[in-house]
């Protein structure tokens, strides 16, 4: 089945200035951002940082406090109905029932959308195969496995072939090989049948792997937004090295300064050093001219590109695993005070 | 309308497929039916009761004879000789004995000199119920020994006759509509309370919510699947218990129908109730926490186990707010006296009002949105 009509701008999602207040916890802050017609849009953030309220707002179930939204070109305050019936969600909990059977979950998800007789069974027995499921079609959601439970949602999702899909931390919990299962599904979505997929993550990975753009999040705000090479690119410094002389430089930190696209230069002890460049690859070559030049040994060199963590850090001043680690005991999904 | 009837179909799904809600609403109700209804209700029998005769003359060897017939037909106490007062007290107050009669010395004597001496009972007041059987067969006894061995020509008291307009109920009968009741209520306490708010917690209304289904929907949804097991469960207790406790002419077609009318009724009232309690619950351990309260302020004041009548007049003003007591009384009405759907108009007013309210303010604090 191919997603239905698109909507006339050739945008699947318009947001302007949205906030949520829970009594004095500002969610989410005077949020803009369009998503276009097919492409995978990211929120990328750590726990707490917006999210979920964020989606949850787009997919009516938390109304918000200011601003406005259009998904799939309705309202979402003013026609939620017409929205809801657009979107397909899979929430970041595992909404599937564990006392209802594969079949059984995507058949009363069906009927929920007013698909009903042969339309329901052959529906069923369509996404049960799409997502690798049909040999478990009569086994108890309870039964599977993480992966296989998040297939499940995916396929329940999909149910009414809806033009936008909104995926909250779809591979949060699971082992790399459901992740890379689940990966490869959100590729297939986009890839085979052109929908708009709007997820959410804490993974860099993630974001950087599958989405075409991405808004980065924090403390309930988009802090940057564009491509993941345009974001990677944005940041002074693109590539970091990290090098070990033997014996150490006869002045230090300051012989590396000199050298042509350096950004910076951390002394770690033990004659190594962390340098920040713009061009990588060129200052490597430098680095074993350098060290040729001065009879120095290189113990040890590396370059590695810039990552999104690295982006993270760069526009909100700390790193992701960071303000994970603080926000995570409170968790950001609960009802009626995400964040 | 098919889209609560989605709801319908999951709630049946997992009905069908994990039966324990319905035994577990049928277990509680039923249990309580054969135990309570067998264990109250019943005449008291074999009561040791201690005898001590200080006397010996001619006269109190009639009482002793005639106390001793008891204990051989009647049964409610079994006599049991003393020498002295003091040792047959001490084995009352002990338990030994339920009761001790004490023939004072010269009994005998001044009964025949119509002295009206005093034949003394004393009885273990912690357990009324045997100390009242007990005094009233002894009560009996004394009238039968004070009673002229030839009636007078004209009887100058008026005599009271007591007639029962229905065969013996005994208390099993008188039970079982507030089991029945109560079957529907464990149902709605379980089915329509318990998984509820799992269910919410657990996410899974979330993933009904993001569908176009719309409150009432979703309204209707829950309780006419809550309504359907509660039908089940009481129905269920109610044919079950009638046959249990015998009731006459249960299975006549009208009757039957008046009391499918009343499970109906009463299924909605208390299914709808429950959904207007935990519209706003999302703590899956709340309803574990007030269920026992609301079934004991529910259930007791509703006259399922001892006549309103009997209770003070606070209580017998709950018991008027109480659903649980129209049901019992309707399904009461119908079960003991059958008579037909006019003698419980003022039950189905009750229930249908109970529901109409009940729903209406679920109506109005359930919420579409998390």
């Amino acid at each position: 089945m191919e997603p239905q009509d698109q909507t006339a701008n050739g945008l699947a999602i318009e947001v302007k200035g949205i906030s949520k207040r829970f009594g004095s916890l500002l969610a989410v802050d005077n949020v803009t951002f369009q998503v276009k017609s097919g492409e995978i849009f990211g929120l990328l953030g750590p726990n707490g940082a917006g999210k979920s309220t964020l989606i949850r707002m787009l997919t009516t179930l938390v109304p918000p406090t200011g601003g406005s939204a259009t998904v799939a070109g309705h309202d979402i305050i003013r026609d939620p109905t017409a929205v809801r019936s657009r979107i397909g969600v899979i929430p970041q909990n595992m909404t599937s029932d564990p006392e209802l059977t594969c079949a059984e979950n995507i058949g009363i998800h069906a009927r929920l959308y007013g698909i009903t007789g042969e339309s329901r069974r052959r529906r069923t027995a369509e996404l049960l195969e799409a997502v690798n499921l049909q040999d478990r079609s009569d086994a108890l959601a309870s039964t599977l496995s993480g992966g296989m439970r998040r297939r499940l949602e995916i396929a329940r999702g999909m149910v009414h072939d809806p033009q936008i899909l909104f995926l909250d931390e779809p591979t949060t919990g699971l082992d790399p090989v459901s992740r890379m299962s689940v990966w490869e599904m959100i590729t297939h979505l986009r890839v085979q049948q052109g929908r708009t997929l709007f997820l959410t993550t804490h993974y860099m990975d993630e974001a950087d792997r599958l989405c075409d753009r991405v808004a980065i999040v924090d403390r309930g705000r988009v802090v940057a937004l564009d491509t993941p090479v345009a974001l990677k690119a944005s940041v002074p410094g693109a590539s970091r090295i990290e090098v070990q002389f033997h014996p150490d430089l006869p002045n230090g930190a300051p012989d590396l300064e000199r050298l042509p696209a350096v950004q910076s230069v951390r002394s770690l002890g033990s004659a190594a050093y962390r340098i920040s460049s713009d061009r990588g690859p060129a200052s490597a070559q430098e680095l074993v001219e350098l060290a040729r030049e001065l009879k120095l040994e290189l113990r040890s060199l590396s370059v590695q590109s810039t990552s999104l963590d690295d982006v993270f850090l760069h526009y909100t001043g700390h790193g992701l695993a960071e303000i994970a680690e603080t926000a995570a005991p409170a968790g950001e999904a609960k009802k009626g005070g995400a964040r | 309308m098919n889209r609560a009837l989605a709801l319908v179909e999951r709630d049946m799904r997992k009905f069908r497929r994990s039966p324990a809600l319905l035994f577990a609403a049928l277990v509680l109700p039923l249990v309580q039916l054969i135990i309570l209804g067998n264990a109250f209700g019943g005449n008291i029998k074999n009561v040791e009761l201690g005898v001590v005769n200080l006397d010996h003359g001619p006269q109190s060897v009639t009482v002793v004879e005639r106390v001793r017939a008891v204990g051989a037909n009647a049964r409610t106490f079994l006599p049991t000789d003393y020498v002295d007062e003091g040792t047959a007290v001490s084995d009352l107050r002990k338990g030994v004995v339920g009761g001790v009669l004490i023939i004072p010395q010269h009994y005998s004597r001044d009964l025949l000199e119509q002295h009206r001496p005093h034949l003394v009972l004393v009885t273990d007041n912690t357990d009324r119920s045997v100390a009242g059987a007990v005094g009233s067969q002894m009560a009996d006894l004394v009238a039968s020994i004070n009673a002229p061995p030839v009636a007078p020509r004209e009887t100058p008291q008026a005599i009271l006759d007591v007639v029962e307009v229905y065969p013996y109920v005994d208390y099993i009968k008188y039970l079982l509509p507030g089991s029945v009741t109560l079957a529907i209520f464990v149902t709605a306490m379980i089915g329509g309370g318990l998984l509820f708010i799992d269910d919410k917690s657990r996410g899974l209304h979330e993933g009904y919510m993001v569908t176009p289904i719309t409150k009432w929907e979703l309204i209707l949804g829950f309780n006419l699947s809550g309504v359907i097991k509660a039908v089940l469960s009481g129905g269920t207790v109610l044919v079950l218990g009638a046959v249990v406790a015998q009731v006459p002419d249960f299975f006549q077609p009208a009757r039957l129908l008046n009391m499918a009318l009343m499970v109906v009724l009463t299924s909605v009232a208390l299914i709808g109730m429950m959904f207007f309690i935990m519209a706003r619950i999302n703590d899956p351990l709340v309803p574990r926490a007030i269920f026992g309260v609301l079934n004991t302020l529910l259930f007791f004041p509703s006259g399922a186990v001892y006549p309103v009548a009997g209770f003070p007049k606070w209580l017998r003003v709950m018991s008027q707010a109480d659903p649980f007591t129209y049901a019992v009384h309707g399904f009461r009405t119908l079960l003991l006296k059958d008579v037909g759907i006019t003698a419980i108009g003022t039950d189905v007013f009750a229930l249908t009002l109970t529901s109409v309210v009940v729903l209406g303010g679920a109506t109005l604090l359930f919420r579409r949105t998390l």
